[in-house]
């Protein structure tokens, strides 16, 4: 304990013993630590020369608040040193915004295609879990031949596949104002780079016997979220993945192992999986009945709608930005659950005529596409929009035709063209439909 | 051994020999990559007792029912102590409930409750026991899901008082709302549905 209480309050309570570096470099690790002596400050200081005249008197050896960085001149004092895991500039505060069981991803303050990992958007019905790797395990049963156990260890010994595709939760359009985001009107759709192993694979080593047709999916969470899933969803391109974009998957996003169906409502790619279920029928869960399930037409309650209709939205310009005349890219993405974006057309004269914009490639399969319209904005207020069509055929509708097939104003797989209009002092704002009911 | 014979044997020792030399040279071209196999022997055989620790969930059919009987009253006080603070009583208030309204006293036209939406009474033994009460998930013992389970049935006025449930005439109840479920019919293409 004595020992502990001489310590510098930096180190860990139990350090490694740090070898003295035979020349003046000090150990990377004891300098990141903060506990440098004096001493070696001195050395260090010698050996990189003068700095102190350029750095203001006050100037804190450790943190400084980015508005005193910003006013140094950075080619006069020297910068950070390398860290263990990198962070976003002290200058770019990209932020989902959150609700008490959700986070809706800043579409408007992305670029490209992929959603960063810390931004993806959350739905949780238990909250996250912490799921010690470990001890995770996978339990497959039902109509199988061999039901098996497979820890993470396991699961990554098999052929490992990476794709990009979105997620979507099916419940992702909201308006009602004018003054709405992207992320605030469908924020609940993200991008990643999914590495893990095909579902198929783990078909054919428990066996999934011929008379079984539908699976179960159970999340390790405190909702025990479970959804019933087709086994021919499984057979063609389902997966259990491990890992986001290069690394292991966040723990928001069902770490350390989760459900990914590509195409499919958010809901069905089951976080935290813990267990799959074959059976000859559906299970008929809270989530596939009383939730993720919409009114339609003739009073109608639609059931398994899984895949998410072709959908674009205008990123930029958007609220709250305010442009200038003259050359103005508008950006957006556009996506599909039933394959490919065909094309993406774009209105800028309120949906009197469409002209095809540039898609970014490769186009990928169930993927946000990005796209791009160059305009040349006279100054008149009008209303810009896109519309994405995807390789069926189907093309975005309108939110009067949408409503009018539904016989519904909102809910879930409610993906109409949204417009936004511009006016002519350069201020933009979502055109919400004149409808409240956010359901 | 006359002369034929021997050759026969010589001819016979050749196509051997080519054969042998065909296999070596097919397995010496090929790709070096082995076939992928159907099966790599991961994972461990899950044993009957590992599986019924995990194997919780009820179909619509009774599959998964524990053995039970659910009785109203015995439900109301449960639901009074442990649901009703998220829940509400099925009257009308003029704030957000935590939870959603699982039943109304007044009939709403816009509320989606268990006797105007849920198609399955199975439902809500599995959802009650699997994820509820949200601060003390799967806390409950299965007979006090089970008188949970028809005090919300007789709430919804989907059974009369004095009806007790259990694991053969929970799955008969037809659910009102059971009538009004379509499975998606939407396939790409020019519909809009």
């Amino acid at each position: 304990m004595e020992d502990k209480e001489t310590m510098p309050d930096a180190l860990p309570a139990k350090p490694e013993p740090v070898k003295q570096p035979e020349s003046p470099r000090i150990s990377r690790r004891l300098w990141l630590s903060g506990a440098v002596t004096a001493a070696t400050v001195m050395l260090v200081r010698q050996s990189v020369g003068k700095v102190a005249p350029v750095v203001p008197s006050a100037a804190p050896e450790v943190m400084t608040p980015a508005t005193d960085l910003a006013a140094v001149d950075p080619t006069k004092v020297i910068g950070a040193g390398p860290s263990g895991y990198g962070t976003t500039s002290l200058f770019e505060k990209p932020e989902r915004l959150t609700s008490l069981t959700s986070s809706r991803t800043p579409l408007q303050n992305l670029y490209g295609s992929i959603t960063p990992s810390g931004l993806h958007f959350e739905r949780h019905h238990g909250g996250i879990p912490v799921i010690d790797p470990d001890k995770y395990e996978l339990l497959i049963h039902g109509m199988v031949d061999r039901p098996l156990v497979f820890s993470l260890a396991d699961l990554k010994k098999f052929p490992s596949v990476t794709r990009t595709c979105f997620i979507e939760c099916s419940g992702n359009y909201r308006s009602g104002k004018a003054e709405m985001t992207p992320q605030e009107i469908c924020g609940l759709t993200s991008q990643s780079e999914w590495t893990g192993v095909l579902l198929s694979t783990i078909f054919k080593e428990v066996g999934v016997q011929p008379a079984a047709t539908w699976f179960l999916a159970e999340g390790g969470d405190a909702a025990v979220m479970t959804r019933s899933i087709p086994v021919s969803k499984g057979w063609e391109d389902a997966m259990i993945v491990y890992a986001q974009n290069g690394e292991a998957l966040r723990p928001e996003q069902g770490y350390p192992a989760r459900l990914l169906l590509p195409g499919w409502e958010g809901n069905t790619s089951v976080k935290w999986l813990r267990r799959i279920k074959l059976s000859d029928a559906p299970f008929m869960t809270r989530e596939e009945t009383s939730k993720y399930t919409e009114k339609v037409k003739d009073g109608k309650i639609r059931q398994f709608s899984f895949v998410m209709d072709a959908r674009s939205i205008i990123t930029f310009p958007t609220y709250p930005v305010k442009v200038q005349k003259g050359w103005i890219e508008i950006r957006g993405l556009a996506w599909s659950g039933r394959g490919k974006i065909e094309r993406v057309e774009v209105s800028v004269d309120g949906g009197q005529s469409w002209t095809a914009a540039e898609l970014q490639g490769p186009v990928l399969d169930k993927a946000h596409t990005v796209f791009r319209y160059l305009w040349n904005w006279k100054g008149e207020e009008t209303r810009i929009m896109s519309r994405a069509v995807d390789e069926t055929g189907y093309v975005q509708p309108d939110y009067e035709t949408l409503a009018a097939a539904r016989e519904s104003k909102g809910g879930y797989h409610f993906n109409p063209i949204t417009k936004w209009l511009v006016k002519n002092n350069g201020e933009v704002f979502h055109d919400s439909p004149k409808s409240d009911d956010l359901s | 051994m006359d002369k034929s014979s021997v050759f026969k044997g010589y001819l016979i020792a050749i196509a051997a020999l080519g054969a042998a030399i065909a296999i070596a040279l097919y397995a010496f071209l090929r790709d070096p990559q082995e076939e992928t196999p159907d099966k790599f022997g991961f994972g461990k055989v899950a044993g009957a007792d590992r599986i019924k620790a995990l194997d919780i969930d009820v179909m619509p059919d009774g599959r998964g029912l524990p053995a039970g009987t659910g009785d109203i009253r015995q439900g109301l006080i449960i639901y009074t102590e442990k649901c009703v603070s998220c829940h509400g009583n099925g009257e009308k208030v003029d704030y957000k409930l935590p939870g959603d309204a699982l039943f109304v006293n007044q009939p709403a036209k816009k509320t989606k409750t268990i006797g105007t939406y849920w198609p399955y009474a199975t439902t809500i033994f599995d959802y009650i026991r699997r994820a509820m009460p949200y601060n003390a998930p799967g806390s409950l013992s299965d007979q006090e899901v089970y008188h949970l389970t028809a005090y919300l049935l007789y709430a919804n006025k989907v059974i009369p008082a004095n009806t007790v449930i259990n694991e053969h005439s929970l799955p008969k109840i037809v659910m009102p709302a059971k009538k009004n479920y379509v499975v998606d019919d939407r396939e790409g293409g020019s519909d809009i549905r």
